[in-house]
């Protein structure tokens, strides 16, 4: 039989745990998102350039509001595509 | 007196000297409206990440200013909207937080070093606890559940990957 070490698990035992989440502008205190940081604000979006939900991202109402219109000036910019396929 | 930012996309084909010649024509354009020039940014040569105009590439300029009333801004974008050399422009209003972004990019404070050790802790912040977490679950859930009842869901399980993948890959030949 195969000993404790080599056992996997079937499912992530991490699963039930739920992180909490938290506004990264929030916690290390960004008070401006720049329109111009495309690498940065890729960072919520998906792979097809997709603004990602506040239910994903955690940020508060204020900062999810700031950071997409700052995404779609970047699009306006041609720093980020409109609509797209593997961003990442 | 409220801060603006415009930044634009000069056309890639001009000459460098034709590129700031248009420049050049804006600056004086805020400048003999009483604006005062806070900062050129000449942000260079880029790769747009759609193509404008037939054209993959663009000169970003950006310029921050501060003008006597709203009305310069008017007569500026309906300069750019005119002129076949921008392909874009966005004026955006700065906020003081903005401002104060902006001079401490200037400064060298923010860069992309900063936002990288931001991006650092964060997922060494997320890395960290679920590596903390794994060792604390396993003796628990070893000794509770036996080895042969693994197997058995094992089956079932490993059977419904390849159903899924399969689905995803008639789905695909469908469409």
């Amino acid at each position: 039989m195969a000993s404790r070490d080599d056992i996997k698990f079937l499912s992530n035992p991490n699963i039930g745990n739920k992180r909490k989440k938290y506004c990264r502008f929030r916690k290390y205190g960004i008070k401006y998102i720049d329109y111009k940081d495309a690498d940065f604000l890729k960072q919520f979006v998906n792979e097809q350039g997709k603004i990602l939900p506040r239910r994903i991202t955690g940020n508060s109402l204020k900062y999810q509001r700031r950071m997409a219109t700052a995404i779609k000036r970047a699009r306006h910019l041609a720093m980020m595509p409109y609509v797209t396929d593997l961003l990442k | 007196m409220r801060q603006y930012e415009v930044t634009f996309i000069v056309d890639p084909v001009l000459s460098s000297d034709e590129a700031k010649s248009t420049v050049q024509t804006y600056i004086n354009l805020l400048k003999d409206e009483g604006c005062t020039i806070v900062h050129i940014d000449e942000m260079g040569l880029r790769q747009l990440a759609y193509p404008i105009n037939r054209r993959n590439t663009g000169v970003y300029y950006c310029v921050e200013f501060q003008p006597k009333d709203g009305t310069v801004i008017d007569r500026m974008e309906l300069s750019f909207r005119r002129d076949e050399r921008i392909m874009r422009f966005l004026v955006a209003k700065l906020d003081k937080y903005g401002i104060k972004y902006n001079e401490d990019k200037r400064a060298g404070k923010i860069g992309k070093v900063k936002k990288k050790e931001e991006k650092k802790e964060e997922k060494s912040g997320r890395s960290r606890p679920r590596t903390d977490r794994k060792p604390a679950h396993q003796p628990k859930e070893e000794k509770a559940a036996a080895p042969p009842v693994e197997e058995k869901v094992a089956e079932p399980v490993a059977d419904a990957n390849p159903t899924t993948k399969a689905e995803e890959k008639n789905d695909g030949g469908e469409a």
